[in-house]
């Protein structure tokens, strides 16, 4: 029997999905329910000085209008908090609805609660809030110099935080040493996450048992369950269910703990009746949290055969205008030990400051972290080849972490446990004929017309964060472990509990794959339950590639307690001792004999009848596990972007992208590879198209899909992928990440190939995006045009 | 208010609507037929994408009065008899979808597309479907599954084929 | 996402629509929706009174006559790309439309409601100059015709007033020997033109140019006209060397717009190298 793990079945999600049946957020309707409509600050900085709600108020079908100090006076905490505190952070509070000074556009300052969506949108029209504004900063950079525009009292010079990782003095002796220093000064575009479904919140509060129900577009809602009980509304926890029905991706923005989903459930608790809110997509594009968005100066000192000797990195990252959930987390501990990329490298010193300005708040988007630092260690490695005279193949193979090597300790806090990175990249060679590529590139650049690029992006992520104590000690205040139960029912089919949520990963399937192959039965009886806070042990949700690598092993380890307990009722009722009892596909037996065995269903039956159980045995066959990995996973690889660049008017047309990634052993490779497709659009949209872009007064000039360009059908490939195995030594399935290994590898790949198209016209280094435009010009500038 | 008749996946509904109802409103809050989502507001994203009298339209573009008399399928009306549509079926074999959002209205468009052109090339797969954004896939299966739907209606309507 | 009140009328015929044009002062027409109900949407409009005049058929469809065109304001760009009749004698129109948006919204936009907004990265503005076409329009003291040269006054501006109604467009059926070809540089995420070229090329018996025309949409306000251009290309064998040069001794475009995605300098950049290619193009369908 071909094993269920490993095996690419259809996604049982997906019936509902195609028909129209599946249920998000914004499709569900309570009876009585009001539509809430949420006024925002046009303005980038501005003091309140009044809020006139009356007109509003008046208008037909307006059941109230509510402000800040509406929230005040009910005695309702009304804050979202920060989940990620780092040495001497300021933490500025960030009230649910601004009354005294909004701090970018679309701050919250007052909600309109009324029969219909149509109805609200006018009473928010209504509503006059007289602004006196005050100067504007938007860069994560100028933020800090003196004269600029103060948010917080809190935060002097709007620095959040000064951060620092890996050995100073160490790298900065390696650079005066060094046969060649490389310099870059990046800006890692500002991006937004555009999740399709934009987010939403239905909230029904019941007085007469003091209960909060809310559904919501949440990627983990136990997080938000907590943070609504603990931070922002003053309920008890056991009072409050979140739940996420379908949730129409996320790609990071949907982790957060937000305003406007707190202001929906505060005002059903005020009208004793449910309240919806569903953002627009501009309201989606001003407030979802927004990515990247760091200044940063990168050098790199090597020896004369090319080997790094140092690397030293200072970056200004972007808060926004309030700290996010995670947000101090990602240019810090996503970023900075990330550096060290697939090579090995003496010395690396990192510094991040944290800086507030007047833009959305920054945290997490797909990658979040990695893809910055990624890109700059692989921008250096082509910069390095050039300077050196090698080949970008070559200058990366003399300083691959050997595989010999491994666990792995870099300068930079993490511990590499497994990794062979040659296989991937020969691979990756191989598939896009390298050689030829080469000889194809020189023949063009003798015959004018387009200019053929290659970019190579050998790229390590780690994902899966961990283990609790770890993360707790540099400041999260979160744990990092998973809950998994597995239920096994009289007649032996299985319920199985994840505190993981999926929004179009596949949990149903590959959770349902991982026990059906454990546990030697069919799929079909596997049924997966996840997003529910009334329904799943407390979990900490789907992100960060964590699900299959700390999820997904809390359901093996749950499933290996089914089957331990399983084995001392098999032997008491085989009358053989427990060590005697072997289990194969889905049989207790004595080894040697398995012509007499006792099915799981068999045992599943005997443990719910209890009957004729072993001595001190309880009744019932289920396990719950609290999995908290020993460590990250480090899924690795390398991608290829081939495309060609118009001299005469700076276009970039993709020809081919070749992934070859390692993403430990795959439970459904169809499921994998769509994660891998969706990572790599997603990446090479940030190095070609996307970015959000503020005017001097803090306006979004891009927040509308008429600006901001996420990539359309024809703008892209078909994607070439291949993969090497390298399990995970450290889960008990041998998994590793995979969501965000597209994001992470492909910008610099794709920046690398334009450059690379770009190397007769002396061109070092261009910022993402690659608009045209920008390649026209830098053309143009080089003065060999 | 004004009065409409609009018939929506084989059933006329009479009702009394504000001018101002976008088409897509009217289909999920007064039909409850949520399958049509909506994802922007400015007719790029399509997902709101659905069939007016044998035609792909962005819902979200079009109001319910100007929706009178006339014959609408939604993606709730594609399966016939409880039998997926060949590109339902093919969405599912292919791995054309991951989180479902932008599903409905991508399958609708696809459907347009494969009337006009039954074999397509995958650049014209691409550039039939450039009014329907995807975040999940990068489109890579979609066009698998365009393809695949292709050959199942080919197969199974050799008439209507090339 | 949600329009703002206002009073809704359909007409059922042209008459019926001019009338409550008269009766509704700010009362904006509704036709295929693809311009204004997204910006309705935003509320950046908020007219009063809707007159829907979508369901007018006599406004609809493509009629050849005389060797012109003329083409119902209701035609929808996906009737444009498909009709026979527009893809033998005036196929640059049928070109252009067909790169309109998406397959969606071409089955509902109107060449009427795309001229009347007139936004500048609209296709089909420098298409229809390109044409030398002639806007028909009526109100309420009867029928007039303008020149498309003159129809497009400024950013989303045309002659057209508020209680009159764009009728059709009439276009000259090109003639054997001319070839003509829309180029366009499409931005990312809207879809419109950075830049759009619409060239024509009409040779003479000896090869060489007897007539051409080029515009552009999304360089300026309104729609460009490259007179110098076509004007140095008459009587010229129209060798590649000869195209290249023309455009680049004459194009000259003093007040472009400019944003975020592309500046005005760099368009004219695009307009230079586009012209060359759709020129080139023209002159080789109008070869074959």
């Amino acid at each position: 029997m071909a094993r269920v793990f490993g095996s690419s079945i259809k996604r049982r999600e997906d019936p509902s999905l195609i028909t129209g049946a599946g249920q998000y957020t914004d499709d569900l309707k309570l009876p009585n329910m009001a539509y809430a409509a949420i006024v925002r600050s046009p303005h980038a900085h501005a003091r309140i000085r009044s809020i006139d709600t009356s007109k509003a108020t008046a208008l037909d079908g307006v059941t109230a209008v509510f402000t800040g100090e509406d929230i005040k006076k009910s005695g309702t905490p009304g804050v979202v908090p920060v989940g990620w505190l780092l040495p001497d952070m300021k933490i500025p509070p960030h009230p649910v609805l601004a009354s005294e000074t909004v701090r970018y556009v679309g701050d919250a300052v007052a909600v309109v609660l009324a029969e219909d969506r149509y109805r609200a949108q006018d009473a928010v029209d209504l509503v006059e809030v007289d602004y006196d504004p005050l100067a504007v900063v938007t860069n994560p950079a100028k933020t800090v110099e003196e004269g600029a525009p103060q948010l917080h009292a809190e935060a002097a010079n709007n620095i959040a935080f000064d951060w620092e990782l890996g050995d100073k003095t160490k790298t900065d002796e390696a650079f005066p040493k060094a046969a060649h220093v490389l310099k870059v000064n990046i800006r890692n575009n500002r991006l937004i996450p555009q999740a399709i479904e934009p987010r939403a919140a239905l909230a029904s509060y019941d007085d007469s048992k003091g209960q909060l129900t809310v559904w919501m577009t949440s990627q983990n809602p136990h997080i938000h369950r907590l943070l609504m009980s603990l931070a922002s509304l003053g309920l008890p926890e056991h009072k409050i269910r979140v739940i996420a029905p379908e949730v129409g991706g996320g790609f990071g923005s949907k982790i957060h703990h937000y305003p406007d989903e707190v202001i929906a459930c505060w005002c059903s608790m005020q009208l004793h009746r449910p309240v919806k809110w569903t953002a627009t997509r501009t309201e989606a594009n001003l407030t979802d949290t927004h990515g990247r968005d760091h200044v940063t100066e990168a050098e790199m000192a090597l020896d004369e055969n090319g080997r790094i000797l140092g690397l030293r990195v200072k970056t200004y990252a972007n808060m926004g205008a309030y700290l996010s959930t995670f947000g101090p987390l990602v240019p810090t501990y996503l970023h900075g030990t990330l550096l060290s990329g697939e090579y090995d490298i003496p010395a690396i010193y990192c510094n991040v400051i944290g800086t507030f300005t007047n833009t959305t708040p920054v945290d997490t988007v797909r990658g979040a972290g990695r893809p910055e630092a990624t890109f700059i260690i692989e921008r250096l490695m082509d910069l390095a080849a050039e300077e050196l005279g090698l080949d970008p193949v070559e200058i990366r193979r003399r300083n691959f972490i050997s595989p010999d090597a491994f666990p792995y300790q870099t300068q930079v806090a993490l511990q590499y446990d497994s990794g062979n990175y040659g296989p991937a990249l020969d691979r990756a060679l191989e598939m896009v004929n390298y050689k030829n590529l080469r000889a194809e590139q020189e023949r063009r650049r003798g015959e004018g017309g387009k200019l053929l690029g290659v970019g190579l992006s050998t790229y390590i992520e780690a994902c899966g964060l961990a283990p609790s104590a770890v993360v707790g000690s540099l400041g999260a205040q979160a744990g990092q472990w998973e809950s998994g139960e597995v239920r096994v029912h009289p007649t032996g089919t299985v319920t199985v509990y994840t505190g993981s949520s999926a929004h179009g990963q596949g949990h149903h399937t590959t959770f349902a794959q991982i026990v059906a192959d454990r546990l030697g039965i069919d799929a079909d009886n596997v049924e997966v339950i996840h997003g529910d806070t009334d329904q799943v042990p407390f979990g900490w949700g789907t992100y960060g590639s964590r699900s299959a690598a700390v999820g997904g092993s809390a359901i093996a380890v749950s499933a290996d307690k089914v089957i331990e307990k399983g084995r001392q009722i098999a032997a008491h009722l085989l009358e053989a001792s427990e060590e005697d009892v072997v289990f194969e596909e889905g049989k207790f037996f004595v080894r040697g004999a398995p012509d007499k065995s006792q099915t799981l269903n068999d045992i599943a039956l005997q443990a719910h009848l209890a009957h004729n159980l072993p001595p001190g045995v309880e009744p019932g066959l289920s396990a719950t596990s609290f999995y908290d990995p020993a460590n990250f996973t480090f899924p690795f690889g390398t991608h290829i972007a081939v495309l060609e660049v118009d001299p005469e008017t700076g276009e970039v047309k993709l020809l081919r992208y070749v992934a070859v990634d390692d993403v430990g052993n795959v439970i459904n490779p169809m499921i994998v590879d769509g994660q891998i497709h969706g990572g790599i659009a997603h990446g090479i949209a940030q190095a070609l198209w996307e970015e959000a872009i503020y005017d001097g007064n803090g306006q979004l000039l891009t927040g509308e899909l008429l600006d901001y360009a996420v990539p359309k059908p024809h703008m892209l490939v078909s994607f070439e992928l291949d993969r090497t195995v390298t399990p995970c030594p450290h889960n008990p399935l041998g998994v590793k990440g995979v969501g965000e290994t597209g994001t992470i590898a492909s910008p610099a790949a794709v920046v690398n190939a334009v450059v690379d198209a770009l190397k007769s016209y002396g061109i070092k280094h261009l910022d993402m995006p690659l608009t045209p435009e920008k390649i026209w010009r830098a053309i143009h500038q080089s003065g060999r045009s | 208010m004004t009065h409409i008749s609009v018939e929506v996946n084989g059933k006329t509904y009479e009702r009394d609507v504000d001018p101002r109802l976008l088409l897509v409103h009217f289909l999920r809050e007064e039909l409850e037929l949520t399958g049509t989502n909506i994802g922007c507001e400015t007719s790029l994203c399509g997902a709101c994408t659905i069939h007016m009298d044998g035609k792909t339209v962005k819902s979200c573009t079009q109001l319910a009065v100007q929706a009178d008399g006339s014959s609408i399928t939604t993606i709730e009306g594609l399966s016939t008899d409880g039998k997926l549509h060949p590109l339902q079926e093919a969405f599912w074999e292919k791995h054309g979808l991951q989180c479902g959002y932008c599903t409905p209205g991508m399958i609708m468009a696809a459907c347009g597309l494969l009337e006009d052109n039954p074999d397509p090339s995958e650049q014209q797969i691409r550039h039939g479907l450039k009014g329907n954004l995807c975040r999940c896939t990068g489109y890579h299966n979609i066009v698998k599954a365009v393809q695949y739907a292709a050959e199942l209606m080919r197969a199974g309507n050799p008439e209507g084929g090339k | 996402m949600y329009p703002a009140r206002f009073e809704y009328y359909r007409a059922n015929t042209l008459q019926e629509a001019i009338h409550l044009l008269q009766q509704h002062s700010g009362a904006k027409l509704l036709a295929g929706g693809h311009s204004l109900i997204p910006i309705m949407k935003l509320r950046l409009a908020q007219p009063p009174v809707l007159i829907d005049i979508g369901r007018i058929s006599e406004l609809s469809g493509v009629m050849k006559t005389d060797g012109r065109l003329r083409i119902g304001s209701l035609t929808t760009h996906a009737m444009l790309a498909a009709s026979e009749a527009v893809k033998k004698h005036c196929p640059i129109l049928a070109e252009a439309a067909g790169q309109i948006a998406d397959p969606a919204v071409r089955n509902k936009g109107t060449i009427g409601g795309n001229l009347a907004h007139a936004d500048p990265g609209s296709d089909l503005p420098a298409v229809t100059l390109a044409l030398d076409g002639v806007i028909h329009i009526t109100g309420r003291d009867g029928d007039r015709q303008v020149n498309a040269s003159d129809f497009f006054l400024d950013l989303l501006t045309t002659d057209l007033k508020p209680e009159e109604v764009l009728t059709a467009v009439e276009l000259p059926a090109l003639e054997e020997r001319t070839g003509s070809c829309y180029l366009k540089f499409e931005h990312p995420a809207s879809g419109y033109a950075v830049c759009g070229a619409a060239a024509i090329v009409a040779l003479g018996g000896d090869e060489s140019c007897e007539r051409a025309g080029l515009c552009f949409n999304g360089v300026t306000a309104t729609p460009y006209r490259a007179s110098a251009v076509t004007e140095a290309l008459a009587g010229q064998n129209l060798e590649d060397a000869t195209i290249d040069q023309a455009v680049t001794e004459h194009l000259s475009i003093d007040d472009p717009m400019g944003d975020t995605y592309a500046s005005g300098p760099y368009r004219v950049e695009l307009a230079k190298v586009y012209s060359k290619r759709a020129l080139k193009t023209a002159r080789d369908r109008a070869r074959s």
